[in-house]
């Protein structure tokens, strides 16, 4: 970690507790302004856990989660979205019956207020970005695609582009490239390495071919507790890594 | 959203076209045909929000004979005030020996008052009660049982208030409102006139609300409401909005059915006539204002035909339809037109 730098999020000792089983187990982890981060970890490690934490879907028995400094963890889910926190799920989660433009829209809306969604013009702002986000995720032919109708890969673009349209500083992608190929994994990662600097960005994921294409700063965790931090090289020649990863035999 | 616009000047081109058409009713249908007529398309008005919540905001009310209810009695209330001197009672209640008129009532007497009560009393319900059950997350299924459990609790409620509310029998025998005969031969007319007007008011209302960003966020809320809720929208407050407004819709629609029919009675708001209202919808097509308008007066007129020949026999005809249309027409008669 550097000691020095911007700090954006802080999670301070966080334990969730489903009854009984410790999903996080007095985890930390803290992430400065415009860094990409990656987080591995075997299944059942915490690492959506500490993703579902973050955004306020589920809520820690003990511990806090410090945004700018402001402690976030018993706010409605909502109210973090606003301020700057969005989450890419797993499971591709478009709008599957409005049109790609109009799922981007959404998410681009600068006002979140029931009383502006009273009109049928779309500022000239929200457009502009919308086609500027079709470009950057690469779907610019497909904006009046219905969004139910993509195939796979779009829709996880178009997921990541929604995650970026909702101008978060702050942006969580739980395994972007579930279900892709290497074409399009790889590309993934080129748009993903992209947003950093615009964006502080935790990716998780356990596709290690993927975690090198980033290029970032790794955090390892296990059975709900930090394990340790460092590059890909550092994480790959690590002996307790390995003997998580494949069992004592390592 | 902005590709909305030329759809929408047709759409409303071809309103206008048929509601030319159906203004022309009262010289083409004898005078029972025309009654019956008014009171479906009241009826209509009641599926529109419907269509608003159940198509668009997959929020489906099994209890909307509440606001239907709501609205009914609001009229009905001023109604039987009319004519009285202050201080009298409605008849039914001095049989029940009730000689002063209770403050609830009282407020009614002003026609001002009551006609704003008739949209006003359903939509404020209909957003409370959202409210406090979507704030708690509680949706689908639930949400459902709960809507029916409502028009349960709201049926039982008038049937035991017999003295305040005229209990099983309703409020009926209407004279005059704002002054005008309601038992002139012209009435008939004006009335049907003023249900058409709202209808199309109605109409246009639902028409805009989906076509503007609101509807498309509730479809939105309808497809991923977590998915929106994680892009910092308020899930919960398009539905109750929406909600309000299918409230606001079955008030108005109980208030003129109740003119038409001269009746209103628990009969008409409880569990049963809440199903039929669904049902109404279904085979017109859930997503459609033409096809909810289309399958309300359809299965009503059908009703009024079959029931009167073979009474036994229409629940079970309506119970057919309902499963033939669920099975082989998830879009209703609407969805044939879109199927092509």
């Amino acid at each position: 970690m550097t000691a020095v730098g911007d700090l954006l999020l802080a999670v301070d000792g966080v334990t969730v507790d489903f009854d009984g089983f410790l999903a996080l187990d007095g985890f930390s982890l803290t992430l400065d302004k415009g860094e990409l981060r990656v987080v591995i970890g075997p299944n059942g490690a915490g690492k959506s856990t500490l993703c579902d934490t973050i955004i306020g879907r589920v809520r820690p028995s003990d511990g806090r989660v410090l945004f700018r400094g402001q402690d976030i963890s018993r706010l409605p889910v909502h109210r973090i979205a606003q301020l700057g926190i969005c989450r890419k799920f797993q499971a591709p989660g478009v709008l599957p019956t409005l049109t790609v433009a109009d799922n981007l829209a959404i998410a681009a809306a600068k006002s979140k207020r029931l009383w502006a969604s009273f009109g049928f013009g779309q500022p000239a702002s929200e457009r502009t970005r919308v086609a500027e986000i079709l470009d950057r995720i690469g779907l610019g032919d497909r904006r009046a695609a219905i969004a139910g109708t993509l195939a796979h890969g779009e829709k996880q673009w178009l997921e990541i582009g929604m995650v970026v349209a909702t101008d978060a500083e702050l942006l969580l992608l739980d395994e972007p490239t579930a279900g892709m190929g290497p074409a399009e994994t790889s590309r993934t990662a080129d748009l993903i390495r992209g947003l950093a600097g615009d964006h502080s960005i935790i990716v998780i994921d356990h596709d290690m071919s993927f975690v090198e294409q980033l290029a970032a700063r790794v955090t390892v965790m296990h059975q709900g507790q930090f394990l340790m931090q460092g590059s890909v090289a550092e994480v790959r020649s690590d002996a307790r890594v390995a003997e998580v990863y494949l069992g004592r035999a390592a | 959203m902005p590709d909305a616009a030329p759809g929408l000047a047709r759409q409303f081109g071809i309103a206008v076209l048929l509601l030319a058409l159906a203004a022309a009713a009262p010289w083409l249908l004898s005078a029972y045909d025309l009654n019956l007529l008014a009171r479906f398309l009241a009826l209509a008005l009641l599926a529109l929000g419907l269509v608003l919540t159940w198509g668009h905001g997959g929020i489906l009310s099994l209890g909307q004979g509440v606001f239907f209810g709501l609205g009914g009695y609001a009229l009905a209330m001023h109604m039987k005030l009319d004519g009285l001197a202050p201080g009298e009672v409605p008849e039914f209640m001095m049989l029940s020996g009730v000689e002063t008129l209770p403050w609830w009532w009282a407020p009614f007497a002003h026609p001002a008052v009551a006609i704003a009560a008739v949209v006003a009393v359903p939509a404020l319900v209909a957003a409370l009660f959202a409210w406090s059950v979507f704030a708690r997350r509680v949706s689908g299924t639930y949400f459902s049982l709960i809507t029916q459990a409502l028009a349960l609790a709201f049926a039982t409620l008038l049937v035991s208030q017999q003295d305040l509310t005229g209990g099983f029998n309703g409020l009926t025998d209407f004279q005059t409102l704002l002054g005008a005969d309601l038992n002139d031969p012209g009435a008939g007319r004006w009335l049907y006139w003023l249900t058409l007007a709202c209808l199309a008011a109605g109409w246009a209302l639902v028409t805009l609300l989906l076509a503007s960003r609101f509807g498309t966020m509730l479809r939105a809320v309808r497809d991923g409401e977590n998915r929106v809720r994680f892009l910092g929208h308020d899930a919960a407050a398009y539905k109750i909005v929406a909600f309000a407004v299918a409230g606001a819709l079955a008030g108005a629609a109980g208030a003129l059915f109740t003119l038409h029919a001269g009746v209103i009675s628990p009969a008409m708001v409880g569990v049963v006539p809440s199903i039929e209202m669904v049902i109404w919808v279904a085979i017109g097509g859930r997503l459609s204002l033409a096809g909810a308008i289309l399958g309300t007066v359809a299965v009503n007129f059908a009703r009024d035909k079959v029931s009167s020949a073979f009474p036994e026999l229409w629940p079970y005809a309506l119970g057919a339809l309902f499963i033939l249309v669920v099975t082989t027409l998830p879009g209703g008669l609407a969805g044939l037109r879109k199927a092509r």
